[in-house]
Parts: C-alpha cells; structure tokens; sequence
C-alpha cells in the first residue's frame, strides 16, 4: 500500500491493491474513461497510455510496477474544447465509426510522433500495430496521422 | 366506403406502425427541435444522416436539432437497428413526419400573419411572409401542435430543392469520443455502482454440481455471489475484484459437459438433416445447354461478430423493478424477452439505449444486459455494471453460421449461361430476443427454472438469411436455387453483417469467372452479357474504368486482378469491387476499388465510410478469421486465436459514389462483405491460376492450392 502514481500531472494515491490493472486505477479511480477495456491481456490497445514517452497497453500492467511514475491519458492531451493536433486531425477526417479504438490509437500515435515527427507511413503502421480497429477505419486513420504529424511540425 | 374505416393507409418506413407524431419530434419554444429515433447508433453514423432528413425537411439548422437515445419508455418501436433498413425505415418516417410539421408551422404562421400558405417562406425556423412580417416556430409552437396522428399527406421536398441531404455535416460525437469524454455503456458511473461478472460453463450446455460459494463471498470487496441453477455470478465494490471472485469462482466449480461440437469442417452440415426448399426456379424450353458443364463447392467457416468492446450493460433493480442501460439493436425486443426470464411484468423493465463500439450484429449485448439485471438483482438498491471479459466474448457471442454451396452450371451455345444450379447448406441466421416462442437470452437458459431455448431461424425471403441473396441478379433462361436449412446448431448462431449474402455472393461471383474461362470471355464482359439492369451494369463499368481495367489481361504470376459484384439483397445498395492482391508467404491485398450506388445518399461522408469500412472488414473475414473449436468447446479466448487484419496488412481502398437523388435512399452497410470476397478469390486465380474456393484463404489452404 502506500503507491502514488502521477496521471496526467496531477498526484493520486492508489488505494487498490497492488496486483490491480493500472487500468481499472485510471478508469474507477481517477475517472479517465477514455482509458478503455478491450482484451485485458495487451492485445489490442484500447487502454493505451504514455509512461515516461512510451506508449503502454494499461490492461496489462499492475499499479505497483509504475508507482512514482507518471502517466498521461487522452485525457491528458487534449479537450473536445483544446484538443491536441492528433484529436484535431481525427475530427477532420472523421476517423471514427464507432470510435472505440480511437483514443488508444491517438496515444500510439501520440507516442510516436513525439519520438519521430518524421515518422513515415511505415512507421505510423508499425506504431499502430498493437492497435486494432474493428470497424475498418483503418485508412482515415493513417490520413489522420499523417495531417497531425505536418501540423505538429510547424 | 364501409371498407374504408378497416384498414388504415399504408404510412411510409417506422411511422406506419408509430403513427403519432409527438412520438417522433418536438419543435420547442427555446428554438430547439428534438428527435425521437428508434433506431440506434453502432458506428454507423445513422444519427447525422436521420438529423440531416429533419434538418432539411423542417427548414432549421442542424446545430438546433438534438438527438434522444431510444429507450423503451418513450421511443418509437423500431424494432431492431439491422440488415441495413435505418435509412428505409427511420429515415423515411422523418422525412414524412418533418414535413408535415413543418405545413402545421405555416399553418400556425399563415392565420397569425393573415396570409395564405404560398405567400410564407421559412429559414431555419424563421417563417415570412412575401409581403413583410416573420414568426419563427419557436413562438407559435406548443404541446399541441404535434399531439395528432402523422398522414403522410405533406409531399417531401424534391431532391432538387435539398442543401443538407447528400451533404456531409461532421458527425457530433467524434469530437467527444476522440478526447475521451465518457461516450459508451461502459463508461457509465452511476452513484454506488457494483461491478458485477458472470463465471461461465466450460462448454455450452454444461451443468453445474457443486461451488463453494462460501470462500468466494468472503473475498475482498464481495457484495454478492449468485447461485441459481447453473448460473453463477458475483457482484463487488470494485472491477478488479468482480474479475478475481470471478475467476476464483471458476476455479472451484464443477461441471457436467455435454457438448457435442462438429468436426472443423464446414462440409459436416452436408451429413445433418435439412429443411429442403426450392427458392427460385426459371425454365425456359427454347435454350439448349450444349456446351461445358462445371460444378464446384465453396464454404466459409463459422464467423465471430468479436466487436472491440465486449458486451457491457448497467442495471439497478429498485423493488422488482428494472432499468437497464444496453447497447442491445433491439431494446424493446429484449425487454419482452427480459421480462419473463426475471419474471416481471414488462412495464416493470425500462430500457435505455446507450452506444458500445461497433457490433456488426447480434452480438453478446442482449445476453449481457440479462447478466446485470439478474446480478442487480442480487444487490438491490445499487446500480451494477457488467462487462464481459474478452474470452467470454469470444466463447460465448452467437456467430455467423458456417455454410457450404454446390453449384453446377452450362453454357449454351453462344457461349452464355444456359441453365444454373445453387444449393445453399446453412444453419439459421437470426436468433435475435423476440422471435420466440422460447428465449434467446443465454443465461436464461441456465437458470434453476431455464427458459425454453428458442429456435434459430431465417429472415423471410425476399431479404431472407442464409438464402440472402442466394438468388443471382444475372439473367439465365433456367435456374434452380435450392436453400437446406439445418436446425439446432451445434455452436449458437445469429446475425452478423449480410447474414448467408457473403459466402452466397462469395459463390456466385467465384463461378462466374470459372465460367466466364469456361467460355473464354473476360470476367467483366461475361458479367454485363447475363446483366440488363442498368445501375448494376453501370457500377461495374466505373469500377473497372477506375482500376483500369483491360480485358483479358492475366496477372503475372504474384500479381493479378479480380471482380466481385451484388445488390444486396437483389434490392438495396449495389457494389462492385475490383481487388488486387498479391501472393507472397500469405495472401496480401494492397488495393482494392469500389463503385457503389444507394439510390439518394443522405450523408455522403457517412456512406463512403461505411463502404471503407465494411471492404477492410471484408478482407480481413476472408483472409484470417474462422471460429475456433475442438469437439467440447469453442476454444477462441484472445486476439491470439483470433486474429483480425492489421494496420500493417490493412490495404488502399479507393470509392466512388454514384449518387442517384431521384431515387429512394437505401442502406449501405452490408453490401461489400461478398463482392470483396469474390474480387480476391478471381483475382488470386488471375494472379497464379490458384482457385480458393473455401472462405479464408489461409497460408495453408494457399500452399495446399499450389501444390
């Protein structure tokens, strides 16, 4: 007990046991609903969150093992009011049906971007390859990414 | 004139069976219009097109129209959100229903400016009169104004005068579910809400003999533990220690198994009894079939819905009494099913809809929604959540079911199809809540007083299930189409995205380019020669202008070409599709073209995303994915065993509309799912003379082929 976390720059003090998902601790706890379930096993990036620069499927991961580290969500990047450029991007290209997929692919690609802003479209496919779309988006997706990737680098 | 009070006029789509126009819109004081769609959002983008039919016929901007999510208590009864009918059914009674709202406005309008109907023009919301003076709606409206029965007796506006049908207004909710504002059943949070989960049989049908209940009660967080016949769940403070009772649960149960499941091979439907029904048949004298005869068999493997959310509802039960919040298709069908497997009266159950991701069908949402009420009813009072977890998705979602064809066919002497043959073997395609007599609500089958299961069945021709579209679009002067339909499925069955229409397009087009060789012509040129309708044959010229198409050009080897074309349904959205593939340790698809015509497209946007998506769905189903099974179980528990296709393997898809205003808009989800399997079958056997004829084309089945 006793493990403090760092979500989206704010401290929070984990009151569930030590084994739990950190995603349950980001979704329950800290309210982060856009950190979503979708295998439990790190299989198809629905929970995906950035840990120091890295992107990380949250299912997958007790709380105890990033105690004192600090974790960004998609809440953490933007607002449907301010959002960041890759959530711009996906409204421009309406690169959603039913959009379940969308927040943890943005945080892929949020991840990657921020490593390789010259990321090309292997490596957008390569970052996204822990990332399923079930719905066949896939193309607006990359275009999404894509037209993020040249606002970012202005 | 005594006939004519028995049977009221036909009124067009859903308002034919909710006529009252109140149940569909409010047009109120604070310059706001609501609308009451029964049908619901899954990914589909049905919401902005229905707002845009409304925003259109009532002269109003969009930004004033405001969605209400169905629920049981207030909605019109649309039956179920399927089969691609939103549009026809929903959309339609919009249309009808906002324009003769809209002629009651002008009413109001014209004897408060004391002027005749012809004098008012409207602009959002604002009426006026040619000769000076304006009211707006939000000032002439009242409760009144709608509390009548709809008479469909206000023509539409004509699709000349549209400026928001056939547009592309961005959809309001991608902005919320981009930036992770709480969008979907699964991220309800109601005070005091439980976290509830179900611990499942090892195989279907098994029946519980002893838990120990005890141990698992004590658990940390433990609210309650169910027991009740073989059914067995658990409710908890937190997620995480629903999901650890659960397992624990799991651990200690014992069960008898009795599941027998069927060799994994499509063909064993072909040993099973059948109900034999000749669907289509044509004779005609005067054709002699003198030239070859070829015959084939073609198969697709069971097919799993493996939506990316599993199945997730939230119930509270408050002195027997029932809400529910579900991602059900079908809420008022599953409220008439719920109702009697908790043993309540239906008004005793309200049900909410609210979004999961996108389902392509009867997935586990319906079953799921019982698991929170009979969990909620386990901890009264407090509102419980249940989610599944993702191998009890996998496990436990009805399918599609596995099928088989045999066709036979010969040309005439012209070098044309004389004579056809086409056997469908299939189990039923629906088992949706409410096609009874019995329950389609799993659990419920496993409770200590079970409900009778239901049987699995078809949709009724003409849209039909495992014989949807079995019957070819093409001309022959004599045909024979034969559906076996076999009873009890083995492993549960249901809908799933064009229901039978992908393996029997799959089928149909896969022969007509053996034929089409057979006759030494090229595919295309074979396809319009049996072809009169003209809209298909005008999808099929643009796609192949927009691939390029050359006639009789044979792939290189690794490299090739194929076509695949369908009117869904012989009724609804035509496609065509020309994919290109390419063989290497696998099949790779790297692009593939699209030409499809819906009749009048309501929201152009939405349309080209549902045809992206439904050939990316496509290709992945014919590529990679089969349920899988041994003898006892269905044994599929993670992406692992069920792998979908890939951002590394997704392909280039290229669409074009061809728009037709003039004419009735029609749905356009499920049309691709057999043109595009058939394109990459003929273009795998122009690439290298490699014919797949079974649905998907594993490397195995690729290097077996080659051999």
């Amino acid at each position: 007990m006793g493990i403090s976390i760092t979500i989206n720059g704010r401290p929070h003090a984990v009151t569930a046991s030590d084994e739990t998902p950190l995603l349950y601790v980001l979704r329950n706890d800290a309210g982060c609903k856009g950190v979503r379930y979708g295998c439990g096993a790190g299989q198809c990036g629905t929970c995906m969150v950035i840990i120091d620069g890295k992107p990380v499927q949250s299912c997958d991961v007790p709380v105890s093992a990033v105690a004192g580290k600090s974790i960004t969500t998609i809440e953490g990047i933007g607002s449907a009011d301010h959002p960041h450029p890759l959530q711009r991007a996906f409204v421009e290209e309406q690169a959603a049906q039913c959009g379940y997929c969308a927040t943890g692919i943005i945080m892929s690609a949020k991840a990657l971007l921020d490593a390789n802003p010259n990321a090309n479209d292997a490596d957008i496919r390569g970052a996204l390859s822990k990332n399923l779309c079930r719905c066949g988006t896939h193309q607006r997706i990359l275009r999404a990414v894509k037209r993020a990737a040249i606002e970012m680098r202005k | 004139m005594a006939n004519a009070t028995t049977t009221p006029r036909r009124l067009p789509g859903s308002l034919d069976t909710n006529r009252s126009l109140a149940t569909w819109l409010s047009i109120n004081r604070d310059g706001t219009v609501d609308m009451r769609p029964g049908k619901i959002e899954i990914g589909q983008g049905i919401l902005s097109a229905l707002t845009q039919i409304v925003a259109e016929e009532l002269d109003v901007n969009l930004e004033r129209i405001r969605v209400v999510t169905a629920d049981t208590a207030q909605s019109p009864n649309e039956g179920t959100t399927s089969g691609s009918r939103s549009i026809e059914e929903s959309g339609m009674a919009f249309r009808y229903a906002a324009a003769e709202a809209r002629e009651l406005l002008l009413a109001r309008a014209g004897a408060k400016l004391g002027v005749s109907l012809e004098q008012l023009s409207v602009s959002d919301g604002t009426i006026t009169s040619r000769g000076g003076g304006s009211v707006t709606y939000w000032d002439i409206t009242d409760e009144s104004l709608l509390q009548r029965e709809a008479t469909a007796e206000t023509a539409p506006k004509s699709h000349t005068l549209h400026k928001i049908v056939g547009g592309s207004a961005p959809r309001a909710d991608i902005p919320r579910k981009v930036t992770g504002v709480p969008s979907y059943v699964q991220d309800m949070d109601l005070p005091g809400l439980l976290h509830g989960r179900v611990s499942r049989p090892p195989s279907a049908g098994a029946q519980l003999l002893n838990v120990d209940l005890d141990e698992v009660r004590a658990m940390p967080g433990v609210v309650a533990v169910l027991r009740d016949g073989s059914y067995l769940g658990v409710v908890a403070e937190r997620e995480e220690q629903a999901i650890r009772a659960q397992r624990r649960l799991a651990r200690s149960a014992k069960w008898r198994t009795v599941a027998q499941l069927p060799e994994f091979d499509p063909r064993y439907l072909l040993k099973l009894p059948a109900k034999t029904e000749v669907i289509s048949e044509k004779k005609d004298a005067n054709t002699t079939a003198s030239g070859a005869t070829l015959e084939a068999e073609y198969s697709r493997h069971f097919l799993a819905h493996a939506a990316l959310a599993p199945s997730c509802a939230v119930a509270v039960c408050n002195g027997g009494k029932f809400t529910v919040w579900s991602h059900s298709q079908g809420i008022y069908l599953l409220r008439d099913e719920m109702a009697p497997a908790l043993g309540v009266a239906l008004e005793d159950v309200v049900i909410h809809h609210m979004e999961s991701a996108g389902c392509y069908g009867h997935n586990g949402a319906d079953d799921v929604a019982l698991d929170a009420a009979l969990l909620a009813r386990a901890a009264p009072g407090r509102p419980v959540r249940v989610q599944w977890m993702r191998d009890e998705e996998f496990m436990w979602e009805p399918v599609s079911s596995a099928m088989v064809v045999k066709t036979r066919a010969t040309l005439g002497k012209d070098g044309n199809i004389a004579s056809w043959h086409f056997d469908v073997w299939s189990h039923g395609h629906s088992s949706r809540p409410g096609r009874g007599p019995g329950s389609n609500l799993m659990s419920s089958w496993y409770l200590e007083k079970p409900m009778q299961r239901a049987q699995t069945g078809n949709p009724p021709l003409p849209g039909g299930g495992s014989h949807r579209n079995a019957i070819p679009i093409y001309d022959y002067p004599n045909q024979r189409v034969t559906n076996h339909l076999i009873a009890n499925p083995p492993i549960r069955t249901s809908s799933l995205r064009g229901l039978g229409s992908q393996t029997n397009v799959f089928a149909i087009e896969s022969f007509m380019d053996e034929l089409a060789l057979a006759a030494n012509v090229d595919p295309i040129e074979f396809r319009l020669r049996h072809l009169k309708d003209a809209r298909a044959r005008a999808v099929i010229e643009k796609v192949a202008a927009m691939a390029g198409w050359k006639a009789n050009q044979k792939g290189d080897g690794v490299r090739g070409r194929g076509i695949g074309f369908a009117r869904y349904k012989n009724a609804a959205a035509y496609v065509a599709i020309i994919a290109e593939v390419e063989l290497a340790e696998d099949v790779r698809v790297p692009k593939l073209w699209c030409a499809f015509d819906v009749g009048q497209a309501i929201h152009t946007d939405g349309v080209i995303n549902q045809m992206e998506g439904g050939i990316i769905q496509a290709v992945s189903f014919t590529l990679k994915e089969a349920v899988k099974y041994d003898r006892e179980h269905i044994t599929q528990k993670s992406w692992d065993d069920y792998p979908i296709l890939s951002f590394t393997e997704v392909p280039e898809v290229e669409v074009a509309l061809i728009n037709r205003p003039e004419l009735p808009p029609v749905g356009a989800g499920e049309g691709t799912q057999g043109p595009v399997s058939a394109a990459i079958g003929n273009a795998l056997f122009n690439a290298a003379n490699v014919r797949l004829r079974d649905i998907p084309f594993t490397r195995d089945r690729l290097i077996a082929a080659i051999a």
